[in-house]
Formats: C-alpha cells, sequence, structure tokens
C-alpha cells in the first residue's frame, strides 16, 4: 500500500503541507511525490529507523512520575513540517523586532518606566507581576539587553495567519531537540536532502557562544562561558548538557561556582579557581542566589546577584526579565513594539482579553466554553482550560477561578490550529501542531531557521507539550526559488 | 576539569572496582572453607572484620553464620558497604557525570545493577553463589575494559585510574590481612597454610600468575611479598601505588599527593615477610591501610574542592 493523498483531509483545518486533498503546497511537492513513491512498510521501516537513532545518541527527555525521574526517548515524527523561506523571512523579522522591543520595555521597567509616565502601560501591572525583580532597579546590562534567549510560539489558524500565541523569556528550553531532529532526518530520509535546499539549523550553538561571548564584562580575549543547570532531575538536563557540550563550555551546578571576596564569580576546577565570566543559567530567577531570593535554595549560587550588580559577571537571560514573560504583559506587545520602535508590529498576537478588565472579563466568563484560558505565569501547559475540549463543571471551576483572582488569567478564541500529515498507526494522518523558533539577542540579533515544531500525537489533540503526550517534528525552511 | 566532576568518577571508579572486589571475597572463601578441615577455628565472620563492617555486623546479627555474613556483604540495605549499595554508588556518580563518560557506561552500570538486584538472592544458598558472583565480576571487568578501549585518556581517566588503584591496593592489603587472621596462632608446619595461601592468590586472580613467576611452592612469606611488592602483578600493593604516581604526574598541583604515595611505596618496600609472624604482618597491614586512606585525603583536599 502507498500514500494516497486524496484520502488525507485536514476539513476546516489549515493543513502545513497539503491544501486540498491530493495537491500539496509548493514547497512541499518534492516531499508529498517522494512519499507517494514509498509504500507504507517502508515508511514503517524509516520511522524505526529514526527511533533508533535517537535511542543511539541518547536524545532523551526527563518525566516525573511515580516519584521517580525516567528517561523517555524523545518522541519524534518522521513527516517534516515545511515552510517556504518567503514566508519565513517576514517571520523572523517579525521575531527579532519584537524581542528588540522587549528588551527595550524590560530596561525601561527597571529604570525610567517610561512607558508607565506615558501611559501605554498601566502601573498596575507592574506592581502586580511575578516577575518583577526590585533588585534589579538600576541595573544596566550590555547592550541594553535583558533577554538573550527567547523562544516564542507561533500557531497558525485556519484562514492561513500566524499567530505569536507566547513569549518565552524565563528559561526557553527545545532548541538542542530541534537539531537533534534535523540530525535523525539527515540519517532516515537523505534522499530528501538532493532536491531541496533546505537552511541548515546546526550554527545555534555557534551563534549562541558568540552572543554569550558578546555580552561578557571586561575585555577578556577567551571570556569563561559556563551553562548553569540545576542537574540531573531537571526535565531539561539533556539540553544543558548538550549546549554546554557544544559550545565547549562546562556544564556547571550551582555548588561548582563560588563568589569571592572581589564579588567575582569562579568555578572549582582541579587547577584551583578558575575566573567565570558568562553563566547561561537554566535555573529560575528565585533560585539563582539564595542571599538575594529564596534562601532555601540548594541549587543556586550565594552572592550571584551581588557579581552581577557589580558587572562582573554576565548573566543570561537577566534576573528579572520574566516582567515581559507574563502573559498579561504579553497583550500589550504590540502597544510596547509601536511606543519603542515606532512602527507597526509585523507578527499579530492572538486576540486576548485580560480578566482584570470587568468588560473583558466578562467576555471571557460569557465565552469560556470557545475559550483558552490561561493563568498569567505558568509555563508547559499546566493550568490552563481549553473550552471547547471541557466539560461544564471544568468550565465551571475556570470561571471561580478567574472571579478569585483576576489579574492571573487571560482568555483568547480557541484558534483553529494548522495541522501536518503525520506518521499514525495505519497511515499518515493530519495532527495539530504549533512553531518555536529561538531568538538570540546579544550584540546583534540572531533567529534560528524555523525551530521546533511540536506536534499533539493524539487525534484532535491541541495539546503539544512533551511532558503531555506531544511529539516533534523537523522543521525546514525550504528555498526552492532561487 | 571541574573539581565536583572529578570527585564523582573517582568514587564511581572506586564502586566498580570494590563491587568486583567484594565478589571475589566471597567467592573465594567459599571453596576456601569447603576446602578446610570440620572444626577449624576460622569462620565466616572474617569477612566483616576485614572489610571494616564488624560493629554493624554484630549489632545486626546475633548468628555469625554463613547465611547473614554473605547476606550482609551482598545485599544487607543498612551496610554502606555492601555489594548493591557499592552499585548504586558506582550508579549514582555515574548518573551525575555522564557528560565526561563514554555513553555506554551508564547503559552497562544500569545493567549491572539490574543483574544485582534481581539475581542477590540466588547468592545467599551455596548452590547459586559462583555463578552470581562470577557475573558480577564479568560485568565489572566489563565497564573497566570499555572506559580503557573507549574513553580519552584525559585528566578525567586519571581520576578513575587513581580510584581503581587505591580501591585495588586497599583491598590486597585486606585480603593479606585475611592471611594473617586465619593464621594466628596456628603451627607453621600446619598443612592449613597452603590452602588459606592459595585462597587468597585466587582471590585476587593471582594464583596462576605466581605459579608461573614463583616456582616454589605455596608459603606464606612467598605469597605475601608476592601480593604486596611484586612490580607486575596487576593487583600488588606496589604496582597499585606505582599507576597512582603515574597517574598523578599528569596531573596539575601534584606534589602534596605524591609525597603519602612515595612515603606509602618506601614502607611496603620495607616489609620483610620472612621475618614477621603473623601480629606483626597483621601490624604492618595496619599501616599500609592508614597510608593509603592519608593518599585518598590528600587528594580529596587537593582537588575535590
Amino acid at each position: 500500500m502507498t500514500i494516497d493523498w486524496k484520502n488525507y483531509d485536514p476539513g476546516e483545518f489549515y493543513d502545513e503541507l497539503i491544501s486540498t486533498p491530493g495537491y500539496a503546497r509548493a514547497p512541499a511537492r518534492n516531499l508529498a511525490s517522494w512519499l507517494r513513491s514509498l509504500s507504507y512498510e517502508e515508511l514503517q521501516v524509516r520511522k524505526l529507523d529514526a527511533e533508533l537513532a535517537i535511542i543511539d545518541k541518547g536524545v532523551t527527555f526527563t518525566v516525573y512520575s511515580d516519584g521517580e525521574n525516567i528517561d523517555r526517548a524523545w518522541p519524534f515524527d518522521i513527516i517534516p513540517r515545511i515552510m517556504p523561506i518567503r514566508e519565513w523571512r517576514v517571520i523572523e523579522a517579525g521575531l527579532k523586532q519584537r524581542l528588540q522591543a522587549l528588551n527595550l520595555f524590560i530596561d525601561d521597567l527597571y529604570h525610567d518606566q517610561n512607558i508607565i509616565s506615558d501611559g501605554i502601560v498601566p502601573e498596575s501591572l507592574i506592581a502586580q507581576s511575578r516577575g518583577f525583580r526590585k533588585e534589579c532597579i538600576g541595573i544596566s546590562p550590555a547592550h541594553g539587553v535583558w533577554a538573550h534567549i527567547c523562544g516564542s510560539d507561533l500557531v497558525r489558524d485556519s484562514d492561513g495567519t500566524i499567530y505569536v500565541l507566547e513569549d518565552n523569556l524565563r528559561v526557553p528550553s527545545g532548541v538542542s531537540y530541534m537539531i537533534e531532529n534535523r540530525e535523525v532526518t539527515k540519517r532516515v530520509l537523505p534522499e530528501l536532502f538532493e532536491n531541496n535546499n533546505i537552511l541548515p539549523v546546526d550554527d545555534y550553538p555557534e551563534q549562541l557562544l558568540k552572543m554569550l561571548q558578546s555580552i561578557a564584562p571586561g575585555r577578556r580575549k577567551q571570556p569563561e562561558v559556563v551553562v548553569l543547570t540545576p542537574g540531573i532531575y531537571n526535565s531539561a538536563y539533556f539540553e544543558h548538557a548538550f549546549l554546554a557540550r557544544s559550545m565547549g563550555a562546562e556544564l556547571v551546578e550551582g555548588a561548582d561556582l563560588v563568589v569571592e571576596k572581589d564579588d567575582c564569580v569562579y568555578m572549582k576546577t582541579i587547577q584551583g579557581l578558575a575566573r567565570v565570566d558568562v553563566i547561561y543559567r537554566r535555573i529560575d530567577d528565585l533560585y539563582l542566589d539564595p542571599e538575594a531570593f529564596l534562601p532555601e535554595s540548594e541549587i543556586g549560587v550565594p552572592g550571584l546577584m551581588r557579581a552581577w550588580r557589580k558587572g562582573n559577571v554576565a548573566l543570561a537571560n537577566a534576573p528579572g526579565c520574566g516582567v515581559a514573560d507574563d502573559k498579561v504583559v504579553y497583550t500589550y506587545v504590540p502597544d510596547i513594539i509601536r511606543y519603542y520602535l515606532d512602527a507597526e508590529p509585523l507578527l499579530p498576537n492572538v486576540p486576548t482579553y485580560r480578566c482584570n478588565d470587568k468588560q473583558q472579563r466578562e467576555h471571557v466568563m460569557e465565552n469560556i466554553e470557545s475559550m483558552v484560558v490561561k493563568p498569567a505565569n505558568e509555563s508547559g501547559g499546566y493550568g490552563m482550560l481549553v473550552g471547547p475540549q471541557s466539560t461544564a463543571k471544568e468550565c465551571e471551576t475556570f470561571r471561580r477561578l478567574i472571579s478569585k483572582d483576576p489579574r492571573n488569567y487571560v482568555g483568547q478564541p480557541a484558534l483553529k490550529l494548522s495541522t501536518a500529515p503525520t506518521l499514525c498507526d495505519q497511515t499518515l494522518e493530519p495532527r495539530h501542531l504549533d512553531l518555536r523558533p529561538f531568538i538570540l539577542q546579544g550584540k546583534d540579533t540572531y533567529v534560528t531557521a524555523g525551530g521546533l515544531t511540536r506536534v499533539a500525537m493524539n487525534k484532535g489533540s491541541l495539546v503539544v507539550n512533551s511532558s503531555q503526550g506531544g511529539g516533534s517534528k523537523d522543521t525546514w525552511v525550504v528555498d526552492n526559488e532561487g | 576539569m571541574l573539581s565536583r566532576v572529578a570527585r564523582r568518577i573517582y568514587w564511581m571508579a572506586r564502586y566498580i572496582e570494590r563491587t568486583e572486589n567484594i565478589a571475589r571475597l566471597v567467592n573465594t572463601y567459599h571453596f576456601l572453607l569447603l576446602d578446610m578441615p570440620r572444626g577449624t577455628r576460622i569462620g565466616w565472620d572474617v569477612l566483616p572484620i576485614i572489610t571494616g563492617g564488624y560493629d554493624l555486623f554484630s549489632e545486626r546479627y546475633q548468628r555469625h553464620d554463613e547465611r547473614n555474613t554473605v547476606k550482609f556483604l551482598l545485599a544487607d540495605d543498612s551496610n554502606p558497604g555492601s555489594l548493591l549499595n557499592s552499585i548504586t554508588s558506582a550508579r549514582e556518580n555515574c548518573r551525575t557525570s555522564r557528560e565526561v563518560l563514554p555513553g555506554q557506561t551508564w547503559e552497562q552500570i544500569n545493567e549491572l545493577l539490574l543483574y544485582a538486584s534481581a539475581h542477590v538472592g540466588d547468592a545467599l544458598p551455596r548452590r547459586g553463589r559462583f555463578k552470581f558472583l562470577t557475573q558480577i565480576i564479568h560485568h565489572c571487568q566489563q565497564i573497566t575494559g570499555l572506559l580503557s578501549g573507549t574513553m580519552s585518556h584525559d585528566h578525567a581517566y586519571d581520576f578513575i585510574r587513581i580510584g581503581r588503584n587505591l580501591e585495588r591496593a586497599d583491598m590486597t592489603t585486606r585480603v593479606v590481612d585475611v592471611g594473617a587472621m586465619s593464621m594466628q596462632g596456628a603451627d607453621d608446619s600446619d598443612n592449613i597454610d597452603v590452602h588459606v595461601w592459595t585462597s587468597m592468590l585466587k582471590t585476587l586472580n593471582a594464583y596462576q600468575m605466581y605459579r608461573k613467576d614463583i616456582q616454589l611452592g605455596v608459603n606464606r612469606a612467598d605469597v605475601v611479598s608476592y601480593l604486596l611488592q611484586n612490580d607486575y602483578l596487576p593487583r600488588s600493593v606496589v604496582h597499585c601505588l606505582d599507576r597512582v604516581e603515574e597517574c598523578l604526574g599528569d596531573l596539575p598541583l601534584q606534589k602534596e599527593t605524591l609525597k603519602p604515595v612515595r612515603d606509602t611505596r618506601h614502607r611496603v618496600d620495607r616489609i620483610k615477610p620472612e621475618k614477621l609472624d603473623a601480629e606483626k604482618l597483621h601490624q604492618q597491614i595496619d599501616q599500609l591501610q592508614t597510608g593509603i586512606s592519608a593518599i585518598h585525603d590528600q587528594i580529596r583536599k587537593t582537588w575535590f574542592g
């Protein structure tokens, strides 16, 4: 049996590869006809090859279950998701614009707060934000950049429009899987790389290192960059180790670092103490420094904030940058872009209703069955309600939660997330997906070519998080025009 | 290289070596006792004495019989030096330093733990003991071989070799001690002598090598000298100390640690086994063990931050 594209029907959803049953979109034509030349059995063999490659390479993520941490093989679907380069260039510019504006916004909040005195965002927004850190007021990180690494989630609605769903500015993860997905695809579908001009993605570690070096304080020729991990029990430990290894940087834990009397940071090596210039930290703000934040933190480094405030070490992302990673602040991003850059946003936000505003709250309450309700400060898909897929009882629970703490909730119309062909038990079926590109800002700005496509493997599901049954796909930005 | 990583892989190597050594020890002792005439003075509780867990053992068990001793050494959760606990510690140390080790190390240590937990019960009765212990020894040797054959021989590997050789030297001194203790109060002409020292050689896989190198018969003085002072036997104390010294040569800040290594080496050189009775031999061994732990202390102070 071979694939019959005529039977592949995404219905009311926008499909990334197939425009109408039987017809592939232009950049996906090579892929679609090649897939048609394979039998279903051959596809299954490629799928097994991919699974073996993932096990061989040790690509895992960690889940906490039954009181134990288990390393699971990374879930991967071999059919790539394809994006034409012309569309991608617009997205790329939009993402750069967004991060630049967000960094100007954060820097403003920790200095003069002009955006508040000019009445663009309300003061209460900052006062009630869980990500605002008064310890950061008056600090000026290199190049005015606070959020150096950003992972923005993009989704496509049924009319084909790409929206930004959220900006992850704290410790976004997933980039290592983007790189590994490409490695696996090159192993199991090598034929496809001959006829398609696919932008490479493996320069990310190099770009990351360059960015991190560009924010180093002082003028050392070879600044010492380290990756700070909470340790092996963290769900993204694989990524921490991956990035450290591919940048040639040490992977350190809090106990490996020490702040000496000179307020500089050192790591403990077998040669003695070695000065550290830049820390790519994968630990949340509140655990970074028990002297400044949670005293019970055992994964942090006492005195780290002191060293950072004195400008003796750079932290990426900077503490306090989470103020802009807040689903209420998100609703103001278009205004933030206009305010700082004097330009129209290139990428739209999903229309979002703030529950602390009476009118908007009422709209959410009344239409909760057709909306997605999210807490302002959670990530990983936790604590949210997908109205169309919830029971009346669940909707009622969320109505109560919202009235109790309106500032903490926003509502969005449930989008009809786009789909792409995904290898399922019997054949290729449409599954919903999103896209997380990664943006770097230091001295320069950089966007990955594509990003990590996450796919909800269960039929009809909209939840793409790997901790909740999501899988992933290699993402191709294809330049078949020139 | 980070101090933490050095510490963890050093301990990983020690625990793997310790696992192998416990297995060897129980195995040989098992066969030695089968050969002993009925009513011989030496009993199973010699083993907790030489592995340094006798107080805990007495506390935990009323009867110091074979079953309890073997259980204590292999499976007892409350004994930090038990075989199962050693494997668990090796695994924890490996888990937290995977980025400097070949990927298969983690898989093989996992396999080792799975096998040991599933089958340790087989080793409590005599019948299944040999098979279990032999499997454990094979697994450990496989891991040692994997590291030697696939890991870059850099500083990380130096710490692995240092850990392995210190643990090995320590165990060899303990094995000689068992011999000494078995002989206490015994008549030298006693036929038991040959059995005991043959067993000690076998514990360290040194019997065949001894036969090849020393054409004289098995007797205490020669065996003790062989196990402590032979330059070529991989488990002799001087051989292990020389390997440690070799590794130290590659490391930064090694000066302070070289001193206790050389002191201990000289102490071994000065031992004249033919002139020592059982009691004096025991005292000498005691001092060697103090020397080995002084080396460990200095390593900890210098590199483990």
